[in-house]
């Protein structure tokens, strides 16, 4: 074995060891109730729950509802997401600071508080439509609450962050030569975006991509919030089964079947990622 | 393929309060080679980016073929440009790059593929088409970088410091075919560096820059043989200065004491500097004899490299043919002829 080698397998060794940790961790809180979930949904050798959330027209509406919701949040995030981040990426440090700053202000505060924040300022009494009617743009509040645009626009808010950091980190490492090269070389604004910025961003876009479609395919809070019972996503159906009809099995079998779900897409952007043209 | 002169005319150009470029005027014959030599932060820099259109002067006319470009983006100017760095597009294969300003210009695929095809043929990169830059050694990206230069007949052709990350053997040779290259192509380059040997090497013409001015311009041999003054002399190549008072139509009395004689005085009275250049040292008994010894020898394989310490505080520099010890008693001089004076303060 050459020495390159030995230094090389060291390497992966200690960083193995180093990972035992986290990987119980992992196993305890994360793989074990997974498999007693999926224990649950086969209770007594059955396959009935899997049969009853695949074969009922109800419960696949509310699987596509929820894909095309995830969809929905994914391409708002990403409209809105891209430009925001290359502002941030593009300009002097202070504002990258700043900008920063502003993404992430949000952590700070619990998703709940944020989401109950819209229902403040969506309500049929809330901010938006009193200041709407006392400026006499409109006779009668509009409604603005419990719809799916309003579990959109939760949606989007809570997730811009998950969209807008790694397309940043990917705009911030193409060399600004590049863009001036293009230019030079007799390429619009808009096509040496188009032809380097933009494909030299694409692995920052797929992880937004990927990081916000598969948190908004099981959000709940928000759709709970936000639709006013309206609007059904899977998790939302999850919680009911469990904490209304105490119907593990069928519970557990949403669950697993979310969880594959979200693994095919999380899988499948990649894949198409992988493909892309050069 | 020709290519047209280029005029700056008084460029001037400030980042707040520093001076980058404080009123530059340089013209450039239609196929001419000319260099742009100085230090960091001399201004070169921003010379070329204000050519290349991507920064805009707070003053002054970029004029090329008699049609003012200074208010042309950097898309219509019809430049071509090799960056420092290269700045190969790392997405795009060998072929895409040298086609992206071929496809900017809407040029039709068959002839896209016919001139890329020739443009590679030029720069002896037949073959390499399918790679991407990451798969290209240094040498290798450059000419890539020349090939989509010069793909889209530019009216000039910009070098940026190209051969900086080249080792010395490497970097001789690009520098031959860049060369080659630019007269076969007729192109009016304009090329920056720092390296004096590579301006000299090049440039049909030198304009040194520094602090954001031009010091100089002239043929490589008129900036070595006659710099302009003090600045220019120490740049470029290696110098002895002496400084001191003119006593007579041809006599110089040195500040250490000694006194020489000199050809090039032209009747001027006052203070003066003599350069010579110490491969026109002589060893041994000259018109101005100089005794001393030497303090360190360097062996530069063509020739020995002396720092010789003579009466009256003077250091001399002596280029040499046959070795010395450090510590040797030498006598060192120079022909009368060999001395170039410089006027004016230091």
């Amino acid at each position: 074995m050459t020495r390159a080698r030995q230094v090389h397998r060291r390497a992966v060794g200690s960083a193995l060891a180093l990972s035992v940790p986290a990987m119980i961790l992992l196993l305890l809180i994360f793989a074990v109730p997974l498999l007693r979930l999926l224990a649950l949904s086969i209770e007594g050798g059955s396959l009935a729950a899997y049969e009853k959330a695949l074969g009922s027209e109800l419960y696949v509406q509310v699987f596509l509802g929820t894909f095309k919701i995830a969809t929905l949040v994914t391409l708002l995030t990403l409209a809105m997401g891209y430009p925001v981040a290359y502002l941030m990426a593009t300009s002097g440090r202070a504002w990258q600071f700043l900008g920063i700053a502003f993404v992430l202000l949000p952590f700070w505060t619990s998703i709940l508080v944020r989401t109950y924040a819209w229902m403040v300022l969506l309500g049929r009494n809330g901010v938006i439509n009193r200041t709407l009617v006392s400026w006499g743009v409109i006779d009668t509040p509009l409604p603005l609450l419990n719809n799916e645009a309003a579990v959109l626009i939760g949606m989007v808010h809570v997730l811009l962050p998950y969209m807008i950091l790694p397309i940043f980190s990917a705009v911030r490492k193409v060399d600004p030569t590049l863009v001036l090269a293009a230019e030079g070389l007799g390429a619009s604004r808009l096509q040496a975006f188009l032809r380097v910025t933009l494909p030299l961003t694409m692995n920052g876009v797929v992880a937004g991509i990927t990081l916000v479609f598969t948190l908004s395919l099981g959000f709940f809070i928000t759709p709970a919030l936000l639709g006013g019972g309206r609007v059904v996503m899977i998790a939302n159906l999850i919680e009911e089964q469990v904490r209304e009809l105490l119907n593990w099995a069928f519970a557990g079998a949403l669950s697993t079947i979310l969880l594959v779900l979200t693994l095919a897409a999380f899988w499948g952007i990649s894949r198409l990622a992988r493909t892309r043209p050069a | 393929m020709k290519g047209v002169d280029l005029r700056i005319d008084s460029v001037a150009k400030h980042y707040g309060p520093v001076v980058a470029l404080g009123g530059v005027s340089l013209t450039v014959a239609a196929g001419e080679f000319l260099t742009i030599l100085g230090p960091s932060g001399s201004g070169k820099t921003t010379l070329l980016k204000v050519i290349a259109g991507f920064e805009y002067p707070d003053a002054g006319h970029i004029v090329v073929g008699g049609a003012d470009i200074t208010d042309v983006s950097p898309a219509k100017r019809n430049v071509g440009m090799v960056f420092q760095n290269y700045a190969l597009f790392p997405h795009m294969t060998v072929a895409r790059n040298v086609g992206f300003p071929l496809q900017m210009r809407g040029v039709p695929k068959p002839e896209l593929r016919d001139r890329v095809f020739r443009a590679l043929a030029l720069v002896e990169l037949q073959g390499y088409e399918e790679r991407l830059p990451a798969q290209l050694s240094g040498g290798q990206q450059q000419r890539v970088a020349l090939a989509r230069a010069v793909v889209f007949d530019p009216t000039l052709l910009l070098l940026d410091e190209p051969f900086g990350a080249l080792d010395r053997k490497l970097r001789e040779s690009m520098q031959l075919e860049v060369r080659r290259l630019q007269r076969r192509l007729g192109l009016t380059t304009v090329f920056i560096t720092h390296d004096q040997e590579e301006a000299l090497v090049l440039s049909d013409r030198i304009a040194v820059m520094d602090g954001g001015v031009v010091r100089q311009v002239g043929t490589p041999d008129e900036v070595y043989e006659r710099p302009a003054d003090d600045f220019v002399a120490a740049f470029i190549g290696e110098s002895n200065l002496l400084a001191g008072q003119v006593a007579g139509p041809d006599r110089v009395l040195l500040d250490g004491g000694a006194s020489v004689t000199v050809t090039d005085l032209d009747g001027g009275k006052g203070r003066v500097r003599l350069l010579v250049r110490p491969e026109k040292m002589v060893i041994g008994p000259a018109t101005n004899s100089f005794s001393g010894t030497v303090v360190e020898a360097v062996y530069l394989g063509q020739a020995h490299k002396l720092r010789v310490r003579a009466a009256g505080g003077i250091e001399l520099l002596v280029r040499g043919d046959r070795p010395m010890e450090a510590g040797e008693e030498v006598t060192v001089g120079f022909a009368p002829q060999d001395a170039h004076v410089l006027r004016g303060s230091a």
